[in-house]
């Protein structure tokens, strides 16, 4: 099978790259955060229309106008973000607009189908099962079993496993093996090498949107993947100069909590941020790791255990106890949680501090005094913005973290609270972001850094805490363990380490 | 069962008929995630329309489909703002009821006091002899038979056709459903037509049924009430129809307290259907935030595929 | 293929929507009124002649703006927090009921004291009306567009009982009126000549403090937050019951304001019909104005021009108030599809982000 051939010029994303899979290989398409490869991709799945170039399914041109045209010519896409219907059960997502059912809707007889296809590929799913019940998991699987059942025969997996633990790795690798074996074609999304190494017949790699080379894994290594990959050699370790360990200024004693899917999202996690240090929590994303920050942050109210900030009790404290209390916090969702969109920077930027004597007596607000130190920080924080009074949504993602940073390290937290802070940012705000946490961790703040990127918890912390299951597995530090390790504490295995005190 | 009780109860059925008219609408409408709350303007626009024709033509039938057909076209533009012109859903419900109750009003004038034969109990020979339930399901009229059938049709419907699977996903996560290929924004118009028709067709009953004549907002806020019963139902079909006839319990009863001739003021009794309803729907709201059935969750969200 | 595509909305083009919008629905409104057989030039003629073509007119409209005013901040201060308060119709009556109770059965009714005291027992009442869905919303998050709605039922039975009942005048042979207001307790008339009374002054200081309060408060800027993204407010420490209560509070204090007004300056007495709908009215007010306090005064007063017409074509064309409200609807409608239309642009071709460079990874 002559596979797809695709250029296309930039736009940044993709430059005149030409791409080929064949049937029955596992392919993977490996770059950096920002490579072009989900582009790519997604011009391939008819999102977007190349502006020059062609696409070739089985040696024929083909026009694809939408993911529904790509779905027709047999493709199909495993996307990051899941589309599924959480409150339909497994058999109603897979049935869910297929074209060759009449209108009765059976559930059971679809259900055995369902559960013996998915066994051929070693899949196991509960048919019956409401999506929302699902580890994520199953819910790929779920996926691949709709792509199936529309008779896909090219798949396209965008970073299928930054969600799962290592077991359950090997598991979509066994199932995408047996894909192949029957004439698929598959196509992986990812920028862990090891991956590539361990399950791809081929791999692309492209940088900064161009294609650097295809080669197969047989006859390379991951040293000549991470040259092509990166463009040098190494990473460039952050230097990390040694800060005096100051008093605990956050602690949590045997905290227990339930989540929003259920009872025991975390289960008697025990950990201290002392001054002047980053404590990362690493872990596969939904073992606990947002519940514990909504904890600290006073957005969740915790069933057991103890919260303490800056050495005062603050178990079930309210948001604003906690603001008070000296807590900074960079939230996960910067647009839905961090800002008001339609207010102005400057609103933003006294989010929190408004209420401070300095901005007015009594119920008024004083906007002088706002405008003033508005421009202050945006000033010192360097946020990009036509002033103080433009609004917040025109903002770049890396800017508006800039001025996220600039509210809360201007209020001078003893704590901060940093969640996946350089999700979807580019190189240089990422870089902002990491300056900006060492200055705090030099000026003997603590910093509790959560994010689902390891690289950046190995790069900045001084202790990694690694959460699986809801559990606090160890606390490490980086210089004394392993990648492989630590994937092994995120994927659940308790390992004899030189133990760190808490 | 005495007579007396089987007379109330079964005047709560009649009482609570286009109230539940109006639910099941409303559940299709809302489950496809459209929060449509013109219903009391639709309600009242079927029960003009219902009623003019059967003045006219003399056959209460046609003086149904007049009805669900006026309801279903007006609901329309509700649809027509809130899917494809992407407005907001609460205002633009609003703006129906404001218009359908001006609409009835304005072109019934001439119709008070006009005299209308509509539809006429029907007992059921053999089904109305059973005890218990006889006297009370099955001495009424077309209509309420229409309702009972009604119910189960829209149950089967939404749980056990591809049909009602796509207006479930559509509800609940459209970009997932627009994935697969589901036309979100046809499932969305045909649920709120339906919406529309059956709502009418619930003012229609009142207006040719439950009674034979036309009164300017003669369904004194049904329409809201049934949007409330659809919160309490948890947007299911067979759930409706135990507020709906709870609903109508309480308005029979007190319409019975009135005539039998009690002390209490007449005001106060008639208050007892609006007080009940809001007592319903904090309970009916502290259940759906306990167990996990909630609200279609993508209700009164627009959806567009450049988001 | 031919798609919406975004597009920043001008404030030109928003004011030329909203006129051609008025223009479109008095044209629907006129087909309607020409298929029940009246002639909509005529109508329109005396609906723009009466309340806007004399002096005298002019005052009318002004009087029966000053509750719309009331009624749209009460619409509107809520909905800046994206609550909808539906209600304002029950919480005009009970301001009315509270403004009643006090002038013709307390001592103060005949007192000096009589305007000040009436007018805030009205703002009372209408404020716990209106704290009962909200406290509902705040402490259980029970729906407050529903809870509020169906107590303006309940208000209205409330004040048909008393004037049927306990308070029924026994002097009116039988008709369901209140008797009437005592003199001290008449609002004073501000413009000699005309209806004009001091509720309209205070409807001004109303909207003035409601801006202030929005711009120059941190109550306000709270409420502006909340109103912007609730997650947001509750990350930065905001309480959100608190401000639900107060809001819900104030809203209900206005429309009662505006139900104490009417009973004492209008009809001088507690009766059925007092408002024509103000209350709903409000909603249309306070959604033209786009929620902008200052603007509610302009609309008010074509919203309550739209009323004084309508009572002059009851007359003379023989046609039911509820035409002025088929017209509402009808505005409300074109209003609404016109501010989505101005906020995109008809695009013919290929939707393609290829351009967008957000979508980059």
């Amino acid at each position: 099978m002559r596979g797809i051939t695709k250029r296309f010029p930039g736009v940044v994303a993709n430059d005149a790259v030409d791409f080929a899979a064949a049937r029955g290989e596992i392919h993977a398409l490996l770059g950096e955060n920002g490579a072009g490869k989900s582009t790519l991709m997604k011009a391939l799945y008819g999102f977007y229309r190349p502006d020059a170039g062609e696409i070739r399914l089985h040696g024929v041109p083909r026009v694809l106008r939408s993911p529904k045209d790509a779905l027709r010519a047999g493709l199909g896409m495993v996307f990051q973000q899941f589309m599924l219907v959480p409150s339909l059960s497994v058999v109603e997502n897979v049935l869910l607009g297929l074209p060759s059912q009449g209108w009765r809707l059976d559930e059971r007889a679809a259900a055995a189908q369902i559960s013996a296809e998915a066994a051929r590929y070693g899949m196991a799913v509960h048919p019956l099962a409401r999506v929302w019940q699902l580890s994520v998991g199953e819910q790929q699987r779920v996926e691949i079993l709709k792509l199936l059942a529309r008779g896909a025969d090219v798949l396209i997996l965008d970073e299928p496993t930054a969600v799962l633990t290592p077991q359950e790795t090997r598991d979509l690798f066994d199932t995408l093996r047996r894909l192949a074996a029957e004439g698929r074609t598959i196509i992986v999304i990812t920028h862990k090498l090891s991956e590539v190494m361990a399950a791809a017949d081929r791999v692309t790699v492209l940088r900064a949107g161009r294609l650097v080379g295809t080669t197969t894994t047989a006859t390379t290594s991951p040293q000549a993947l991470a040259r092509m990959m990166v463009g040098r050699e190494t990473f460039d370790l952050a230097e990390r100069t040694p800060v005096e360990q100051g008093p605990i200024v956050l602690e949590v004693r045997d905290l227990w909590a339930d989540g929003d899917r259920g009872p025991g999202a975390l289960r008697g996690v025990s950990l201290a941020v002392h001054a002047g240090e980053i404590v990362g929590v690493a872990g596969v994303a939904g073992n606990g790791q947002r519940e514990l920050g909504e904890v600290v942050a006073g957005l969740r109210r915790p069933t057991r255990g103890h919260v303490s900030i800056a050495g005062r009790e603050r178990t079930n404290a309210s948001p604003l106890d906690a603001i008070r209390a000296g807590l900074g916090h960079v939230p996960e969702d910067r647009l839905g949680t961090g800002v008001a969109p339609h207010l102005s920077v400057a609103d933003n930027l006294v989010l929190k501090s408004y209420r401070e004597p300095r901005f007015g007596r009594g119920p008024l607000l004083d906007h002088q005094t706002v405008d003033e130190v508005a421009r202050e920080l945006i000033e010192e924080y360097k946020i990009q913005t036509p002033g103080p009074e433009a609004s917040v949504e025109a903002l770049s993602g890396g800017n508006l973290q800039r001025l996220i940073l600039a509210r809360e390290i201007s209020a001078g937290p003893r704590v901060l609270l940093a969640f996946h802070p350089t999700r979807g940012l580019d190189v240089g705000a990422t870089e902002a972001v990491h300056r900006a946490l060492f200055d705090q961790r030099h000026a003997d703040v603590g910093v509790l850094l959560i994010s689902e990127d390891l690289d950046e918890i190995l790069q900045l912390s001084d202790r990694v805490a690694v959460l699986c299951g809801g559990q606090l597995m160890a606390i490490v530090r980086p210089e004394d363990v392993t990648v492989e390790q630590i994937g092994l504490l995120m994927g659940g295995t308790r390992l004899a380490l030189p133990e760190e005190t808490a | 069962m005495s007579p007396l009780i089987a007379a109330v109860l079964a005047a709560a059925v009649r009482s609570g008929t286009p109230v539940l008219f109006a639910t099941l609408g409303e559940i299709f409408a809302e489950r496809s995630g459209v929060l449509n709350l013109g219903v009391e303007g639709m309600m009242l626009v079927g029960a003009f329309a219902g009623f003019v024709t059967t003045a006219r033509t003399g056959n209460p039938w046609l003086g149904l489909i007049a009805a669900g057909a006026t309801g279903a076209a007006l609901s329309l533009i509700h649809a027509v703002l809130s899917i494809t012109l992407r407005a907001n859903q609460v205002a633009s419900g609003l703006a129906l009821t404001i218009f359908g109750t001006g609409l009835s009003a304005s072109l019934g004038r001439s119709f008070v006091g006009v005299p209308a034969t509509g539809f006429r109990p029907m007992p059921i020979p053999g089904l109305e002899a059973l005890p218990l339930v006889g006297p009370v399901l099955f001495r009424q009229d077309a209509l309420v038979y229409l309702s009972y059938l009604l119910v189960l049709a829209a149950w089967y419907a939404l749980y056990r056709t591809r049909w009602g699977l796509n207006i479930r996903a559509v509800g609940e996560r459209p970009e997932a459903a627009d994935a697969m290929g589901v036309d979100v924004a046809r499932v969305r118009y045909g649920c709120v037509a339906i919406g529309g028709a059956l709502a009418g067709a619930g003012g229609a009953y009142l207006s040719t049924a439950y009674t034979s004549m036309w009164i300017e907002n003669m369904t004194a806020g049904r329409g809201w009430i049934a949007v409330a019963l659809v919160i309490f139902a948890t947007w299911d079909p067979l759930r409706a129809v135990v507020g709906a006839y709870l609903f109508g319990g309480v308005n029979a009863l007190q319409l019975h307290l009135q005539a039998s001739g009690t002390g209490l003021p007449v005001y106060l009794l008639l208050m007892a259907p609006y007080v009940f309803t809001i007592v319903v729907l904090v309970f009916a709201t502290r259940e759906t935030a306990r167990r996990r059935l909630g609200a279609p969750a993508a209700l009164s969200v627009s959806y567009s595929r450049d988001q | 293929m031919i798609h919406l595509e975004r597009r920043r909305s001008s404030g030109a083009a928003s004011a030329v929507a909203l006129a051609v919008s008025i223009g479109a629905a008095l044209a629907a409104g006129g087909l309607v009124l020409a298929a029940s057989g009246v002639n909509p030039f005529a109508a329109y003629a005396e609906l723009v002649s009466d309340p806007f073509g004399s002096a005298f007119g002019w005052s009318e409209t002004i009087v029966k703006a000053t509750p719309l005013i009331f009624t749209g901040l009460a619409v509107l201060l809520p909905a800046r927090m994206r609550l909808w308060n539906i209600g304002a119709e029950g919480q005009l009556q009970c301001g009315a009921i509270a403004a009643t109770w006090i002038a013709v059965f307390t001592p103060i009714g005949h007192s000096s004291l009589a305007v000040p005291v009436l007018l805030l027992a009205g703002m009372a009442a209408g404020a716990a009306w209106c704290l009962v869905p909200g406290m509902l919303r705040a402490w259980l998050a029970v729906n407050e567009t529903i809870t509020t709605l169906l107590l303006n039922y309940v208000a209205l039975l409330l004040v048909d009982f008393l004037i049927y009942g306990p308070w029924q005048d026994p002097q009116s042979r039988g008709f369901p009126l209140s008797p009437i207001l005592p003199p001290a307790a008449k609002l004073p008339v501000l413009i000699a000549g005309t209806r004009v009374h001091l509720g309209f002054a205070l409807a001004l200081l109303a909207v003035g403090a409601v801006v202030f309060v929005l711009k120059r408060t941190r109550w306000g800027l709270e409420i502006r937050i909340i109103g912007d993204n609730p997650d947001a407010a509750r990350y930065a420490g905001i309480d959100l019951a608190r401000n639900i209560l107060l809001v819900m509070a104030a809203a209900g204090a206005l429309a009662g304001l505006a139900g104490a007004g009417e009973v004492s300056a209008v009809s001088g007495r507690l009766q059925q019909g007092l408002s024509p709908g103000y209350g709903y009215t409000g909603i249309i007010v306070a959604w033209l104005a786009r929620l902008n306090p200052a603007a509610t005064v302009l609309v008010a007063i074509l919203l309550g021009g739209l009323f004084l017409g309508g009572d002059g074509l009851q007359i003379s064309l023989n046609l039911p108030i509820a035409v002025v409200y088929m017209l509402q609807g009808l505005i409300f409608f074109f209003v609404l599809g016109s501010e989505q239309l101005a906020g995109y642009r008809l695009r013919i071709g290929r939707r393609d982000h290829a351009a967008s460079a957000s979508h980059i990874t």
